[in-house]
Protein backbone atom coordinates (compact mmCIF):
# COMPACT_ATOMS: atom_id res chain seq x y z
CA UNK A 1 0.00 0.00 0.00
CA UNK A 2 1.17 3.53 -0.71
CA UNK A 3 1.82 6.08 1.97
CA UNK A 4 -1.13 6.22 4.34
CA UNK A 5 -3.36 9.15 3.53
CA UNK A 6 -4.04 11.86 6.02
CA UNK A 7 -7.67 10.82 6.31
CA UNK A 8 -8.62 7.64 8.09
CA UNK A 9 -12.18 7.78 6.74
CA UNK A 10 -13.31 9.47 3.55
CA UNK A 11 -16.94 9.67 2.58
CA UNK A 12 -17.92 11.13 -0.78
CA UNK A 13 -21.36 11.85 -2.24
CA UNK A 14 -23.11 9.45 0.07
CA UNK A 15 -26.81 8.80 -0.52
CA UNK A 16 -28.83 6.60 1.74
CA UNK A 17 -32.57 6.23 2.13
CA UNK A 18 -34.55 4.09 4.49
CA UNK A 19 -37.75 3.29 2.68
CA UNK A 20 -39.20 6.56 1.40
CA UNK A 21 -37.27 8.61 3.97
CA UNK A 22 -34.08 10.10 2.63
CA UNK A 23 -31.41 10.11 5.34
CA UNK A 24 -28.27 11.21 3.52
CA UNK A 25 -28.14 13.17 0.34
CA UNK A 26 -24.71 13.89 -1.03
CA UNK A 27 -22.85 13.67 2.27
CA UNK A 28 -19.10 14.41 2.27
CA UNK A 29 -16.91 13.89 5.31
CA UNK A 30 -13.16 13.48 5.77
CA UNK A 31 -12.04 12.21 9.14
CA UNK A 32 -8.44 12.86 10.03
CA UNK A 33 -6.04 10.26 11.28
CA UNK A 34 -5.03 10.39 14.92
CA UNK A 35 -7.67 12.94 15.91
CA UNK A 36 -10.89 12.79 17.86
CA UNK A 37 -13.68 13.63 15.45
CA UNK A 38 -17.21 14.34 16.59
CA UNK A 39 -20.24 13.85 14.44
CA UNK A 40 -23.12 15.87 15.83
CA UNK A 41 -26.64 16.58 14.81
CA UNK A 42 -30.20 16.69 16.05
CA UNK A 43 -31.85 13.36 16.93
CA UNK A 44 -33.04 11.43 13.95
CA UNK A 45 -30.51 12.84 11.47
CA UNK A 46 -28.95 9.42 11.02
CA UNK A 47 -25.77 9.74 13.03
CA UNK A 48 -25.85 6.12 14.09
CA UNK A 49 -26.78 5.16 10.55
CA UNK A 50 -23.63 6.92 9.38
CA UNK A 51 -21.50 4.81 11.74
CA UNK A 52 -23.19 1.69 10.44
CA UNK A 53 -22.49 2.77 6.88
CA UNK A 54 -18.84 3.41 7.71
CA UNK A 55 -18.47 -0.11 9.04
CA UNK A 56 -20.65 -1.62 6.30
CA UNK A 57 -23.28 -2.91 8.63
CA UNK A 58 -25.43 -1.05 6.12
CA UNK A 59 -24.77 -0.54 2.43
CA UNK A 60 -25.24 2.92 0.90
CA UNK A 61 -27.47 3.52 -2.10
CA UNK A 62 -24.78 5.57 -3.78
CA UNK A 63 -21.43 7.08 -2.91
CA UNK A 64 -17.98 6.08 -1.90
CA UNK A 65 -16.62 5.22 1.55
CA UNK A 66 -12.94 4.60 2.18
CA UNK A 67 -11.63 3.44 5.51
CA UNK A 68 -7.86 3.63 5.86
CA UNK A 69 -7.52 3.82 2.10
CA UNK A 70 -9.72 0.78 1.48
CA UNK A 71 -12.94 1.07 -0.52
CA UNK A 72 -15.24 -0.88 1.78
CA UNK A 73 -17.90 -1.48 -0.87
CA UNK A 74 -15.54 -3.85 -2.69
CA UNK A 75 -14.57 -6.02 0.24
CA UNK A 76 -15.73 -9.61 0.46
CA UNK A 77 -16.75 -10.88 3.86
CA UNK A 78 -13.35 -12.18 4.82
CA UNK A 79 -11.60 -8.90 4.02
CA UNK A 80 -14.39 -6.94 5.67
CA UNK A 81 -13.95 -8.95 8.85
CA UNK A 82 -10.21 -8.40 8.65
CA UNK A 83 -10.80 -4.67 8.42
CA UNK A 84 -13.26 -4.80 11.30
CA UNK A 85 -10.65 -6.40 13.51
CA UNK A 86 -8.86 -3.07 13.28
CA UNK A 87 -11.97 -1.14 14.27
CA UNK A 88 -13.30 -1.04 17.80
CA UNK A 89 -16.89 0.02 18.23
CA UNK A 90 -18.67 1.08 21.37
CA UNK A 91 -22.42 0.63 21.05
CA UNK A 92 -24.93 2.95 22.64
CA UNK A 93 -25.92 0.53 25.38
CA UNK A 94 -22.62 -1.33 25.53
CA UNK A 95 -24.02 -4.44 23.79
CA UNK A 96 -22.18 -6.75 26.18
CA UNK A 97 -22.86 -10.43 25.64
CA UNK A 98 -25.25 -11.38 28.39
CA UNK A 99 -24.23 -15.02 28.68
CA UNK A 100 -20.63 -14.18 29.59
CA UNK A 101 -19.12 -12.35 32.53
CA UNK A 102 -17.12 -9.15 32.22
CA UNK A 103 -13.80 -10.94 31.79
CA UNK A 104 -15.07 -13.22 29.03
CA UNK A 105 -16.74 -10.30 27.29
CA UNK A 106 -13.45 -8.49 27.02
CA UNK A 107 -11.66 -11.71 26.10
CA UNK A 108 -14.21 -12.53 23.38
CA UNK A 109 -12.39 -10.96 20.39
CA UNK A 110 -9.09 -12.50 21.49
CA UNK A 111 -10.58 -15.96 21.82
CA UNK A 112 -12.30 -15.60 18.44
CA UNK A 113 -9.40 -14.27 16.44
CA UNK A 114 -6.19 -15.35 18.09
CA UNK A 115 -4.69 -18.56 19.39
CA UNK A 116 -3.02 -16.92 22.34
CA UNK A 117 -2.45 -19.06 25.43
CA UNK A 118 -4.88 -18.51 28.28
CA UNK A 119 -2.26 -16.86 30.49
CA UNK A 120 -1.55 -14.22 27.90
CA UNK A 121 -5.25 -13.59 27.28
CA UNK A 122 -5.73 -13.15 31.01
CA UNK A 123 -2.86 -10.72 31.08
CA UNK A 124 -4.20 -8.62 28.20
CA UNK A 125 -7.78 -8.60 29.49
CA UNK A 126 -6.75 -7.56 32.98
CA UNK A 127 -4.59 -4.79 31.54
CA UNK A 128 -7.49 -3.42 29.53
CA UNK A 129 -9.90 -3.73 32.43
CA UNK A 130 -7.39 -1.95 34.62
CA UNK A 131 -7.21 0.87 32.10
CA UNK A 132 -10.95 1.48 32.45
CA UNK A 133 -10.76 0.98 36.22
CA UNK A 134 -12.83 -2.19 36.34
CA UNK A 135 -10.27 -4.90 37.01
CA UNK A 136 -12.20 -5.62 40.20
CA UNK A 137 -15.41 -6.26 38.26
CA UNK A 138 -13.94 -9.04 36.12
CA UNK A 139 -16.18 -11.72 37.60
CA UNK A 140 -19.41 -9.74 37.49
CA UNK A 141 -22.11 -10.42 34.91
CA UNK A 142 -23.32 -7.64 32.57
CA UNK A 143 -26.65 -7.55 34.44
CA UNK A 144 -24.86 -6.52 37.64
CA UNK A 145 -23.18 -3.50 36.05
CA UNK A 146 -24.43 0.06 36.11
CA UNK A 147 -24.85 1.87 32.78
CA UNK A 148 -21.54 3.67 33.14
CA UNK A 149 -19.68 0.52 34.11
CA UNK A 150 -21.19 -1.43 31.22
CA UNK A 151 -19.97 1.23 28.83
CA UNK A 152 -16.49 1.12 30.31
CA UNK A 153 -16.39 -2.66 29.92
CA UNK A 154 -17.54 -2.24 26.34
CA UNK A 155 -14.74 0.26 25.87
CA UNK A 156 -12.22 -2.23 27.24
CA UNK A 157 -13.62 -4.81 24.83
CA UNK A 158 -13.50 -2.38 21.90
CA UNK A 159 -9.80 -1.79 22.42
CA UNK A 160 -8.69 -5.29 23.36
CA UNK A 161 -7.54 -6.01 19.81
CA UNK A 162 -5.55 -2.73 19.78
CA UNK A 163 -7.60 -1.20 16.96
CA UNK A 164 -6.56 1.68 14.69
CA UNK A 165 -9.99 3.26 14.85
CA UNK A 166 -12.34 3.52 17.80
CA UNK A 167 -15.95 4.39 17.09
CA UNK A 168 -18.24 5.59 19.84
CA UNK A 169 -22.00 5.66 19.37
CA UNK A 170 -23.53 8.16 21.82
CA UNK A 171 -21.07 7.34 24.62
CA UNK A 172 -22.47 9.95 27.01
CA UNK A 173 -26.19 9.23 26.86
CA UNK A 174 -27.81 8.43 30.18
CA UNK A 175 -24.69 8.73 32.30
CA UNK A 176 -24.35 10.61 35.58
CA UNK A 177 -21.82 13.48 35.57
CA UNK A 178 -19.09 11.41 37.22
CA UNK A 179 -19.35 8.49 34.80
CA UNK A 180 -19.55 10.98 31.97
CA UNK A 181 -16.35 12.68 33.10
CA UNK A 182 -14.65 9.29 33.39
CA UNK A 183 -15.64 8.32 29.86
CA UNK A 184 -14.57 11.68 28.44
CA UNK A 185 -11.13 11.34 30.04
CA UNK A 186 -10.83 7.75 28.85
CA UNK A 187 -11.67 8.72 25.27
CA UNK A 188 -8.93 11.35 25.30
CA UNK A 189 -6.43 9.07 27.02
CA UNK A 190 -7.02 6.13 24.69
CA UNK A 191 -6.74 8.30 21.62
CA UNK A 192 -3.47 9.93 22.62
CA UNK A 193 -1.79 7.02 24.38
CA UNK A 194 -2.53 4.44 21.71
CA UNK A 195 -2.23 6.76 18.71
CA UNK A 196 -5.58 5.76 17.28
CA UNK A 197 -8.28 7.72 15.51
CA UNK A 198 -11.55 8.20 17.33
CA UNK A 199 -14.97 8.96 15.91
CA UNK A 200 -17.69 10.01 18.31
CA UNK A 201 -21.33 10.36 17.49
CA UNK A 202 -23.12 12.50 20.01
CA UNK A 203 -25.50 15.37 20.53
CA UNK A 204 -23.99 16.21 23.86
CA UNK A 205 -22.50 19.56 22.89
CA UNK A 206 -20.86 20.37 26.23
CA UNK A 207 -19.01 17.08 26.61
CA UNK A 208 -18.06 16.88 22.98
CA UNK A 209 -16.56 20.36 23.07
CA UNK A 210 -14.13 19.35 25.77
CA UNK A 211 -12.86 16.30 23.95
CA UNK A 212 -13.17 16.66 20.17
CA UNK A 213 -10.46 18.05 17.91
CA UNK A 214 -12.83 18.51 15.04
CA UNK A 215 -16.55 18.20 14.62
CA UNK A 216 -19.12 17.88 11.87
CA UNK A 217 -22.68 19.00 12.26
CA UNK A 218 -25.13 17.03 10.15
CA UNK A 219 -28.64 18.07 9.32
CA UNK A 220 -31.03 17.08 6.57
CA UNK A 221 -28.64 14.59 5.07
CA UNK A 222 -25.73 16.97 4.64
CA UNK A 223 -22.85 18.42 6.60
CA UNK A 224 -23.99 21.92 7.51
CA UNK A 225 -20.90 22.93 9.45
CA UNK A 226 -17.49 21.63 10.38
CA UNK A 227 -14.51 22.79 12.34
CA UNK A 228 -13.26 22.80 15.91
CA UNK A 229 -15.92 23.08 18.62
CA UNK A 230 -14.91 26.71 19.26
CA UNK A 231 -15.31 27.58 15.60
CA UNK A 232 -18.76 26.03 15.59
CA UNK A 233 -19.75 27.90 18.71
CA UNK A 234 -18.82 31.24 17.22
CA UNK A 235 -20.41 30.64 13.86
CA UNK A 236 -23.00 32.91 12.36
CA UNK A 237 -25.19 30.17 10.91
CA UNK A 238 -28.59 30.09 12.61
CA UNK A 239 -28.90 26.34 12.54
CA UNK A 240 -25.47 25.78 14.06
CA UNK A 241 -26.09 28.39 16.73
CA UNK A 242 -29.42 26.85 17.59
CA UNK A 243 -27.87 23.44 17.97
CA UNK A 244 -24.72 24.49 19.82
CA UNK A 245 -26.61 26.66 22.27
CA UNK A 246 -29.63 24.43 22.63
CA UNK A 247 -32.25 27.00 21.64
CA UNK A 248 -35.86 25.96 21.09
CA UNK A 249 -36.45 28.42 18.27
CA UNK A 250 -34.52 28.46 15.06
CA UNK A 251 -34.36 26.68 11.72
CA UNK A 252 -35.11 23.36 13.44
CA UNK A 253 -38.74 23.91 14.32
CA UNK A 254 -40.10 22.99 17.72
CA UNK A 255 -43.28 21.66 16.12
CA UNK A 256 -43.31 18.58 13.98
CA UNK A 257 -45.15 19.43 10.77
CA UNK A 258 -48.88 19.41 11.48
CA UNK A 259 -52.10 20.91 10.12
CA UNK A 260 -53.16 24.35 11.29
CA UNK A 261 -53.70 24.37 15.07
CA UNK A 262 -56.92 26.38 15.18
CA UNK A 263 -58.41 24.52 12.27
CA UNK A 264 -57.65 21.16 13.87
CA UNK A 265 -59.03 22.17 17.29
CA UNK A 266 -62.21 23.46 15.72
CA UNK A 267 -62.49 20.20 13.86
CA UNK A 268 -62.88 21.80 10.45
CA UNK A 269 -60.44 19.49 8.75
CA UNK A 270 -62.34 16.44 9.97
CA UNK A 271 -65.13 17.13 7.57
CA UNK B 1 -60.94 -12.66 -2.77
CA UNK B 2 -58.79 -14.33 -5.41
CA UNK B 3 -56.32 -11.52 -5.17
CA UNK B 4 -56.06 -11.97 -1.39
CA UNK B 5 -55.47 -15.68 -1.81
CA UNK B 6 -52.78 -14.86 -4.34
CA UNK B 7 -51.06 -12.50 -1.89
CA UNK B 8 -51.27 -15.04 0.92
CA UNK B 9 -49.85 -17.78 -1.27
CA UNK B 10 -47.11 -15.52 -2.53
CA UNK B 11 -46.19 -14.48 1.00
CA UNK B 12 -46.12 -18.08 2.14
CA UNK B 13 -43.89 -19.13 -0.73
CA UNK B 14 -41.57 -16.22 -0.14
CA UNK B 15 -41.22 -17.01 3.56
CA UNK B 16 -40.71 -20.71 2.86
CA UNK B 17 -38.03 -19.90 0.34
CA UNK B 18 -36.25 -17.59 2.75
CA UNK B 19 -36.53 -20.18 5.50
CA UNK B 20 -35.05 -22.84 3.24
CA UNK B 21 -32.13 -20.60 2.29
CA UNK B 22 -31.61 -19.85 5.97
CA UNK B 23 -31.59 -23.60 6.65
CA UNK B 24 -28.93 -24.10 3.97
CA UNK B 25 -26.89 -21.32 5.54
CA UNK B 26 -27.05 -23.04 8.92
CA UNK B 27 -26.07 -26.34 7.31
CA UNK B 28 -23.14 -24.74 5.55
CA UNK B 29 -21.56 -23.69 8.84
CA UNK B 30 -22.60 -26.81 10.73
CA UNK B 31 -19.56 -29.01 9.99
CA UNK B 32 -17.06 -26.33 11.04
CA UNK B 33 -18.99 -25.60 14.22
CA UNK B 34 -19.34 -29.31 15.01
CA UNK B 35 -15.68 -30.09 14.57
CA UNK B 36 -13.95 -26.88 15.60
CA UNK B 37 -16.29 -25.34 18.15
CA UNK B 38 -17.86 -28.41 19.69
CA UNK B 39 -17.89 -26.97 23.23
CA UNK B 40 -20.36 -24.34 22.02
CA UNK B 41 -22.68 -27.11 20.82
CA UNK B 42 -22.28 -29.03 24.06
CA UNK B 43 -23.30 -25.92 25.97
CA UNK B 44 -26.45 -25.66 23.88
CA UNK B 45 -27.22 -29.37 24.25
CA UNK B 46 -27.12 -28.69 27.95
CA UNK B 47 -29.46 -25.70 27.59
CA UNK B 48 -31.95 -27.28 25.24
CA UNK B 49 -31.64 -30.91 26.26
CA UNK B 50 -30.44 -31.43 29.79
CA UNK B 51 -32.54 -28.60 31.17
CA UNK B 52 -35.66 -30.02 29.49
CA UNK B 53 -35.14 -33.46 31.04
CA UNK B 54 -37.34 -32.97 34.08
CA UNK B 55 -40.40 -31.79 32.18
CA UNK B 56 -39.90 -34.52 29.56
CA UNK B 57 -39.67 -37.22 32.22
CA UNK B 58 -42.70 -36.03 34.17
CA UNK B 59 -44.82 -35.80 31.04
CA UNK B 60 -43.49 -39.12 29.74
CA UNK B 61 -44.40 -40.88 32.95
CA UNK B 62 -47.96 -39.63 32.94
CA UNK B 63 -48.54 -40.16 29.23
CA UNK B 64 -47.30 -43.73 29.63
CA UNK B 65 -49.44 -44.12 32.73
CA UNK B 66 -52.58 -42.96 31.00
CA UNK B 67 -51.88 -45.28 28.06
CA UNK B 68 -51.60 -48.10 30.58
CA UNK B 69 -54.92 -47.15 32.20
CA UNK B 70 -56.79 -46.76 28.93
CA UNK B 71 -55.14 -49.82 27.47
CA UNK B 72 -56.03 -52.15 30.31
CA UNK B 73 -59.59 -50.90 30.74
CA UNK B 74 -60.38 -51.03 27.01
CA UNK B 75 -58.47 -54.17 26.13
CA UNK B 76 -60.22 -55.92 29.01
CA UNK B 77 -63.39 -55.89 26.89
CA UNK B 78 -61.65 -58.28 24.51
CA UNK B 79 -59.80 -60.14 27.24
CA UNK B 80 -56.57 -58.81 25.83
CA UNK B 81 -55.13 -56.94 28.84
CA UNK B 82 -51.83 -58.72 28.31
CA UNK B 83 -51.33 -56.76 25.07
CA UNK B 84 -51.21 -53.47 26.93
CA UNK B 85 -47.41 -53.46 26.72
CA UNK B 86 -47.53 -53.76 22.95
CA UNK B 87 -50.18 -51.09 22.63
CA UNK B 88 -48.25 -48.66 24.80
CA UNK B 89 -45.02 -49.33 22.99
CA UNK B 90 -46.55 -48.78 19.56
CA UNK B 91 -48.27 -45.59 20.64
CA UNK B 92 -45.19 -44.18 22.32
CA UNK B 93 -42.46 -45.21 19.91
CA UNK B 94 -44.28 -44.36 16.70
CA UNK B 95 -46.47 -41.41 17.58
CA UNK B 96 -46.78 -39.92 21.00
CA UNK B 97 -43.10 -40.04 21.94
CA UNK B 98 -41.79 -37.92 19.05
CA UNK B 99 -44.85 -35.67 18.76
CA UNK B 100 -45.33 -34.82 22.44
CA UNK B 101 -41.59 -34.43 22.96
CA UNK B 102 -41.47 -32.03 20.02
CA UNK B 103 -44.37 -29.99 21.37
CA UNK B 104 -42.86 -29.87 24.85
CA UNK B 105 -39.50 -29.05 23.33
CA UNK B 106 -41.03 -26.15 21.40
CA UNK B 107 -42.57 -24.84 24.60
CA UNK B 108 -39.56 -25.29 26.83
CA UNK B 109 -36.43 -24.98 24.68
CA UNK B 110 -37.79 -23.38 21.49
CA UNK B 111 -39.19 -20.36 23.28
CA UNK B 112 -35.95 -19.96 25.20
CA UNK B 113 -33.99 -20.04 21.93
CA UNK B 114 -36.21 -17.53 20.14
CA UNK B 115 -36.40 -15.07 22.98
CA UNK B 116 -32.68 -15.31 23.71
CA UNK B 117 -31.71 -14.67 20.10
CA UNK B 118 -34.36 -11.96 19.75
CA UNK B 119 -33.09 -10.19 22.84
CA UNK B 120 -29.50 -10.47 21.66
CA UNK B 121 -30.60 -8.76 18.49
CA UNK B 122 -32.62 -6.10 20.33
CA UNK B 123 -29.68 -5.25 22.58
CA UNK B 124 -27.23 -4.98 19.64
CA UNK B 125 -25.29 -8.04 20.76
CA UNK B 126 -25.46 -9.58 17.30
CA UNK B 127 -24.40 -6.31 15.68
CA UNK B 128 -21.56 -6.04 18.21
CA UNK B 129 -20.40 -9.51 17.23
CA UNK B 130 -20.40 -8.52 13.58
CA UNK B 131 -18.33 -5.50 14.52
CA UNK B 132 -15.91 -7.77 16.36
CA UNK B 133 -15.52 -9.61 13.04
CA UNK B 134 -17.41 -12.64 14.29
CA UNK B 135 -20.23 -14.04 12.20
CA UNK B 136 -23.26 -14.29 14.53
CA UNK B 137 -24.84 -16.96 12.35
CA UNK B 138 -21.86 -19.20 12.99
CA UNK B 139 -21.22 -18.17 16.57
CA UNK B 140 -24.77 -17.87 17.92
CA UNK B 141 -27.31 -19.49 15.62
CA UNK B 142 -25.60 -22.65 14.40
CA UNK B 143 -24.59 -23.96 17.86
CA UNK B 144 -28.15 -23.38 19.10
CA UNK B 145 -29.65 -25.04 16.06
CA UNK B 146 -27.34 -28.04 16.38
CA UNK B 147 -27.84 -28.28 20.14
CA UNK B 148 -31.60 -28.40 19.65
CA UNK B 149 -31.50 -30.81 16.74
CA UNK B 150 -29.20 -33.19 18.63
CA UNK B 151 -31.20 -32.96 21.85
CA UNK B 152 -34.59 -33.81 20.36
CA UNK B 153 -33.96 -37.50 19.50
CA UNK B 154 -32.28 -38.03 22.85
CA UNK B 155 -35.18 -36.44 24.70
CA UNK B 156 -37.60 -38.58 22.69
CA UNK B 157 -35.72 -41.69 23.75
CA UNK B 158 -35.93 -40.64 27.39
CA UNK B 159 -39.63 -39.82 26.99
CA UNK B 160 -40.33 -43.26 25.52
CA UNK B 161 -38.39 -45.08 28.21
CA UNK B 162 -40.03 -43.25 31.06
CA UNK B 163 -43.41 -43.65 29.32
CA UNK B 164 -43.01 -47.42 29.13
CA UNK B 165 -41.98 -47.43 32.76
CA UNK B 166 -45.11 -45.41 33.61
CA UNK B 167 -47.28 -47.86 31.72
CA UNK B 168 -45.62 -50.73 33.53
CA UNK B 169 -46.20 -49.10 36.91
CA UNK B 170 -49.88 -48.55 36.16
CA UNK B 171 -50.65 -51.80 34.35
CA UNK B 172 -48.54 -54.20 36.38
CA UNK B 173 -48.39 -52.35 39.68
CA UNK B 174 -51.94 -51.04 39.95
CA UNK B 175 -54.06 -53.11 37.60
CA UNK B 176 -52.43 -56.51 38.16
CA UNK B 177 -51.44 -57.28 34.57
CA UNK B 178 -48.81 -60.00 34.50
CA UNK B 179 -45.34 -58.45 34.18
CA UNK B 180 -44.04 -61.35 32.09
CA UNK B 181 -46.92 -61.05 29.61
CA UNK B 182 -46.52 -57.27 29.46
CA UNK B 183 -42.87 -57.40 28.40
CA UNK B 184 -42.97 -60.67 26.47
CA UNK B 185 -45.77 -59.48 24.18
CA UNK B 186 -44.05 -56.17 23.73
CA UNK B 187 -40.82 -57.85 22.76
CA UNK B 188 -42.50 -60.26 20.37
CA UNK B 189 -44.50 -57.61 18.48
CA UNK B 190 -42.41 -54.46 18.37
CA UNK B 191 -39.81 -54.65 15.62
CA UNK B 192 -36.88 -52.48 14.75
CA UNK B 193 -38.83 -50.81 11.92
CA UNK B 194 -41.24 -49.42 14.53
CA UNK B 195 -38.32 -47.98 16.44
CA UNK B 196 -36.77 -46.52 13.30
CA UNK B 197 -40.01 -44.77 12.39
CA UNK B 198 -39.92 -43.00 15.76
CA UNK B 199 -36.25 -42.14 15.40
CA UNK B 200 -36.75 -40.65 11.94
CA UNK B 201 -39.66 -38.59 13.24
CA UNK B 202 -37.74 -37.30 16.22
CA UNK B 203 -34.78 -36.31 14.05
CA UNK B 204 -37.03 -34.44 11.61
CA UNK B 205 -38.99 -32.77 14.42
CA UNK B 206 -35.76 -31.77 16.13
CA UNK B 207 -34.53 -30.06 12.97
CA UNK B 208 -37.91 -28.40 12.35
CA UNK B 209 -38.36 -27.16 15.93
CA UNK B 210 -34.81 -25.82 16.27
CA UNK B 211 -34.84 -24.27 12.82
CA UNK B 212 -38.10 -22.43 13.44
CA UNK B 213 -37.04 -21.26 16.90
CA UNK B 214 -33.73 -19.91 15.64
CA UNK B 215 -35.32 -18.38 12.55
CA UNK B 216 -38.05 -16.58 14.44
CA UNK B 217 -35.60 -15.26 17.02
CA UNK B 218 -33.18 -14.05 14.36
CA UNK B 219 -35.93 -12.30 12.40
CA UNK B 220 -37.65 -10.82 15.43
CA UNK B 221 -38.48 -7.12 15.35
CA UNK B 222 -35.87 -5.86 17.84
CA UNK B 223 -38.29 -4.52 20.46
CA UNK B 224 -39.84 -6.02 23.59
CA UNK B 225 -43.10 -6.58 21.73
CA UNK B 226 -41.36 -8.00 18.68
CA UNK B 227 -39.41 -10.56 20.72
CA UNK B 228 -42.60 -11.66 22.48
CA UNK B 229 -44.36 -12.11 19.18
CA UNK B 230 -41.47 -14.02 17.69
CA UNK B 231 -41.53 -16.42 20.62
CA UNK B 232 -45.22 -17.06 20.21
CA UNK B 233 -44.86 -17.51 16.47
CA UNK B 234 -42.05 -20.02 16.97
CA UNK B 235 -44.22 -22.23 19.19
CA UNK B 236 -47.31 -22.02 16.99
CA UNK B 237 -45.42 -22.67 13.77
CA UNK B 238 -43.51 -25.55 15.31
CA UNK B 239 -46.70 -27.19 16.55
CA UNK B 240 -48.33 -26.93 13.12
CA UNK B 241 -45.22 -28.03 11.24
CA UNK B 242 -44.63 -31.00 13.55
CA UNK B 243 -48.17 -32.31 13.13
CA UNK B 244 -48.03 -31.90 9.34
CA UNK B 245 -44.65 -33.63 9.11
CA UNK B 246 -45.92 -36.35 11.43
CA UNK B 247 -48.76 -37.07 9.05
CA UNK B 248 -46.47 -37.09 6.03
CA UNK B 249 -43.84 -39.36 7.56
CA UNK B 250 -46.48 -41.77 8.83
CA UNK B 251 -48.11 -41.86 5.40
CA UNK B 252 -44.76 -42.70 3.80
CA UNK B 253 -43.81 -45.25 6.47
CA UNK B 254 -47.05 -47.20 6.18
Amino acid sequence: MSKPSENIVEIRDLDYARGPKEIFNGLNINIQRGKITAIMGPSGTGKTTLLRLMTRQLVPDRGHIEVDGIDIARLNQRDLFQLRQRIGMLFQNGALLTDYNVFENVAFPLREHTRLPNRLIRHIVLTKLHAVGLRGAADMTPAELSGGMARRVALARAMVMDPDILIYDEPFVGLDPISMGVIVRLVRKMNDALGISSIIVSHDVQEISTVADCSFLISHGKVVASGSPDELRNTTSDLVRQFMHGMADGPVAFHYSAPDYAEQLLGRDAE
Amino acid sequence: MLRELYYIARGFLRTSGALFLFFLRLLRYSPTVLFRRFPLVVHQIHNAGALSLVIIMICGFFVGGVLGLQGVSNLARFNAEDSVGTLTAFSLLKELGPVITALLFAGRAGTALSSEIGLMKATDQLAAMEMMATNPVRRVLVPRFLGGAISMPLLTAVFNMVGLFGAHVVAVGLLQVDAGAFWQQLQANVGSSDVYEGIIKSVVFGIVASLLAVWEGYNAVPTAEGVGRATTRAVVKTAIAVLIFDFMITAVAI
